[in-house]
């Protein structure tokens, strides 16, 4: 029998019901919710391709099965701005450009949320151990680092 | 009589090809190169906007399609914007002038007394009420290229030089479904194929059972052959099964490879077809001071972020395949080899993926899909390696051994070189349909290509960088090609360019060395290409080089240089570390000469980008054997194959030398080399001893330190 889960995702209430419970929950986001933003990479939690905020905790989702976030507050890359309202973060990386193939940013850029949500002042070596969990192949790191480091001083004048 | 066209304009001379008008105040660039993460498509609309006069903001790219874009064949070897940029460039220049002339004719004046401002042709400077839009009914673009356009001056560029934002940047920071991973058609199934460990192995039984009871949903068998996938509509169950099914489904005449030959010294034992390039041996050495030093470098594996994908739909007698591959033609050409598909019914369009920095899994996804499709007609199929999967079964970087020899004058300065290399070839691209993997395992498996390497007009492939670019009276490459190695090998960025540059500037240190003399005095006092020695002298002055620091405490500095082939772009590079039990890069300074440089801003991140990857080439990387392993590899993932981390990067500094009236020159593989080269000597400054073998682990600094 196919079961329901509810939970939010980008502050939006969702129903799911995947063909079975341990369903990840990246799967769910990609096939079920039509959010392409959360990547797949390995599927076993080891480069963060796939990394969201539940409950605001940074965590990968490529084995997390659904049924875990059920009730929880999930947040991915399509909810921390878009074109129109870029977060801090997003438009910190446009004006580094910071990225080449860009595959691994949608992940980087929830682990630097996480990191200024509770470290608005981060040292480059923090910033950088924030996202030791984080894979880039292409090399973009050093323009990644000053990115997040502007978002921060940007997010900080705001505040 | 005009001067003969660009060779890649010549071969698709027809300029409704390169440039469309599809609406009022929009422009599309076609090209053949494809986005790989490099920023080309950028490149590319900066060079059409200023040959055209256009503002960028008007042009969209397409790019990599057999039904609209040239035939650019692979987009690799840092040629796209040396040899597909110059072509843009002619083509542009042909169509303004085309449309010049008509505004002429329209307006019964001298085309020479027209100009264009963002697609508005002006007058004597005045607007005439005409643009490309309005007479583009009347141009007819479905002609070929005479080279008759006049290609703008260096100074008169104002898109050219300019450092823009990349194009493809915004979809990929906001979560939008840019890559092929992201692709959803009407009616698609998800698909895994169970791989074949080997060319000739067959199926011996399928447990479909077992599978079944692991995959918790719904899915389907197809085989063709010895080729055999799981498919169905939801892509967690379709993972499963594709995750169980290599330990229910047996194999006939599997080949593992052993432990014992991933070492690049397993490679000297084998059978090998030789071949000397360059000066003959020197007649009599005697006499003469000689020098020789063997240095190694394990298989690599591309790694990308990404494991492949691709999309295929077979209806209607026509095939379509969506690929990120890097050459949409070749594959088109490769696929219709192994499939009763000819070319003229198969479209291949590129999507793009992650990085690929050469020949990954993508083109054997690609076919993965086709075959599929082939037995599923009117069901789009979507194939996704598994993370194993891209790690076991995409092409590796071929394993070297290289020695360097040099006959040294009275003054310590190399008067004869020799670099001997053995290797497995570095170019297994999908060609005839014989490299594609899925190909491998059909009822009729295409033959076994020839053995070959890139040949030396193409820059070479185990050659590559193999002859020095300094003043030295004689020299020569001898090559051994390995023609049969435990692992598919194919190109990964700067095929052997890595290790044979990592071989000659390691030697030449130690030639410095024996000379008593600074490594940068000495590479100067034996280079006479004065673009060779802007950047070494750049990249000393960059890290304020002091001629005999001290060294040996555990603290180093190493510099190295390098020509990509010499014949595209130079780098210098000069790397600062630590050494204890492990290597900390502290900094990296990079002077590169590339000529006219179309994005600064994309060059300095590609060179970034090689630095930190050849980094992690020569500090982590190694694919390892184990015969006990299902699929003979003991590097599967990202815990058994380590890449660079946020916090072992290293501060980078990189200048470019501007020489704008030089010819552009590609710089995705050009630091590959020297930073190799330069970690390695930089080590054995901190240390007062050589490591010769890649990549430079604990367990080899250790042992090197003991052995001291």
């Amino acid at each position: 029998m196919t079961q329901t889960f509810e939970f939010h995702v980008n502050g939006k209430p969702v129903s799911v019901a995947p063909v079975n419970e341990e369903t990840p929950l990246l799967d769910v986001l990609r096939n079920e919710l039509g959010l392409m933003g959360t990547r797949f990479g390995c599927g076993l939690e080891q480069c963060g391709c796939c990394m969201v905020l539940i409950d605001g905790a940074p965590e990968k989702c490529c084995a997390k099965p659904v049924w875990s976030v059920a009730g929880k507050q999930v947040t991915t890359v399509e909810g921390l701005g878009n074109a129109d309202a870029p977060h801090p973060l997003q438009q910190a990386f446009l004006d580094e450009q910071a990225g080449q193939c860009g595959y691994c940013l949608s992940g980087i850029l929830i682990s630097a949320k996480a990191l200024l949500d509770s470290n608005p002042q981060p040292t480059r070596s923090e910033i950088a151990a924030a996202l030791d969990g984080n894979i880039c192949r292409c090399g973009s790191h050093n323009r990644i680092l000053r990115a997040v480091e502007k978002a921060a001083a940007t997010m900080r004048a705001g505040a | 009589m005009n001067a003969p066209l660009p060779a890649v304009l010549d071969a698709n001379p027809r300029l409704d090809r390169w440039i469309a008008f599809p609406a009022s105040g929009q422009v599309t660039v076609l090209t053949g190169r494809v986005e790989l993460g490099q920023g080309v498509l950028t490149a590319m609309a900066q060079i059409a906007a200023d040959e055209l006069d256009i503002d960028l903001a008007r042009i969209t790219v397409r790019s990599g399609d057999t039904d609209v874009t040239p035939n650019e064949g692979y987009t690799s070897g840092s040629h796209s914007i040396q040899a597909g940029g110059i072509a843009m460039r002619q083509a542009c220049a042909d169509i303004r002038a085309l449309f010049l002339a008509q505004a002429a004719v329209v307006l019964g004046c001298n085309a020479g007394a027209l100009s264009v401002r963002d697609g508005s042709i002006l007058r004597d400077g005045a607007s005439t009420g005409l643009d490309y839009w309005t007479l583009c009914g009347a141009v007819d673009l479905a002609v070929k290229a005479t080279g008759a356009g006049q290609r703008k001056a260096v100074a008169d560029f104002t898109s050219i030089g300019q450092s823009s934002a990349r194009l493809d940047l915004p979809g990929k920071v906001f979560g939008a479904p840019v890559f092929i991973h992201d692709m959803r058609l009407d009616g698609m199934v998800h698909a895994r194929v169970v791989r074949q460990p080997n060319r000739g192995a067959t199926i011996g039984a399928i447990d479909e059972a077992a599978i079944r009871r692991a995959t918790k949903g719904p899915v389907e068998f197809v085989r063709t052959g010895n080729f055999l996938a799981i498919i169905g509509g939801d892509e967690t169950a379709v993972e499963r099964a594709g995750g169980a099914a290599p330990s229910h489904v047996t194999w006939n005449d599997v080949e593992t490879p052993a432990a014992a030959q991933q070492e690049a010294t397993w490679l000297l034992q084998r059978p090998a077809i030789d071949k000397t390039i360059g000066d003959p041996e020197p007649a009599d050495p005697q006499g003469r001071e000689r020098y020789e030093a063997t240095f190694t470098r394990g298989y690599l594996a591309h790694a990308s972020i990404s494991p492949s994908c691709g999309l295929a739909l077979f209806k209607d007698g026509h095939l379509t395949v969506w690929t990120h591959c890097q050459g949409v033609y070749p594959l088109r050409a490769a696929l219709a080899k192994i499939l009763p598909v000819k070319p003229e019914n198969m479209t291949v369009v590129h999507v793009q993926g992650s990085g690929c920095y050469g020949h990954n899994g993508a083109d054997d996804a690609a076919a993965d899909a086709a075959i599929i499709a082939l037995q599923k007609p009117g069901v789009p199929v979507r194939v996704r390696w598994r993370r194993e999967e891209e790690f076991v079964f995409e092409p590796k970087s071929a394993s070297m051994v290289v020695t360097v020899r040099a006959l040294l004058d009275a003054d310590g300065k190399p008067s004869d070189w020799t670099q001997e290399i053995w290797s497995a070839t570095h170019n297994q691209r999908p060609g005839g349909g014989g490299n594609l993997l899925g190909a491998l395992a059909l009822q009729n498996p295409p033959p076994e290509p020839p053995p070959a390497d890139v040949p030396e007009a193409n820059g070479g492939g185990a050659t590559r960088n193999g002859t020095p670019l300094y003043a030295i009276p004689a020299s020569r490459i001898i090559h051994h090609l390995i023609p049969d190695t435990p692992i598919r090998t194919s190109s990964l960025r700067g095929l052997g360019a890595m290790p044979n540059v990592f071989a000659m500037e390691c030697g030449i240190d130690d030639l410095a060395a024996r000379a008593g003399q600074d490594p940068v005095a000495y590479r100067l006092s034996i280079m006479s290409d004065p673009r060779a020695r802007g950047v070494i002298e750049k990249v000393a002055a960059m890290a304020d080089w002091k001629a005999g620091a001290p060294g040996g405490a555990g603290r180093g500095r190493g510099i190295a240089f390098s020509r990509y082939k010499n014949r595209a772009a130079y780098a210098a590079v000069v790397v600062e570390l630590d050494v204890d039990e492990d290597i900390r890069l502290s900094h990296v300074w990079c002077a590169c000469d590339a000529g006219l440089v179309i994005n600064p801003d994309g060059a300095i991140n590609q060179l970034e980008g090689g630095v930190i990857q050849s980094a992690s080439w020569v500090l982590k990387e190694q694919v390892r054997f184990d015969s006990d392993a299902a699929s003979g590899l003991a590097s599967f993932d990202w815990e058994t194959y380590p890449v660079l981390k946020f916090s072992e990067v290293p501060e980078i500094d990189i200048e470019l030398i501007n020489t704008k009236d030089e010819v552009p020159l590609g710089v995705g593989e050009v630091t590959a080399g020297p930073t190799a080269a330069a970690i390695g000597n930089a080590v054995s400054h901190a240390l007062g001893l050589r490591i010769r073998d890649l990549p430079l682990t604990r367990e080899r600094i250790m042992a090197a330190l003991l052995r001291d």
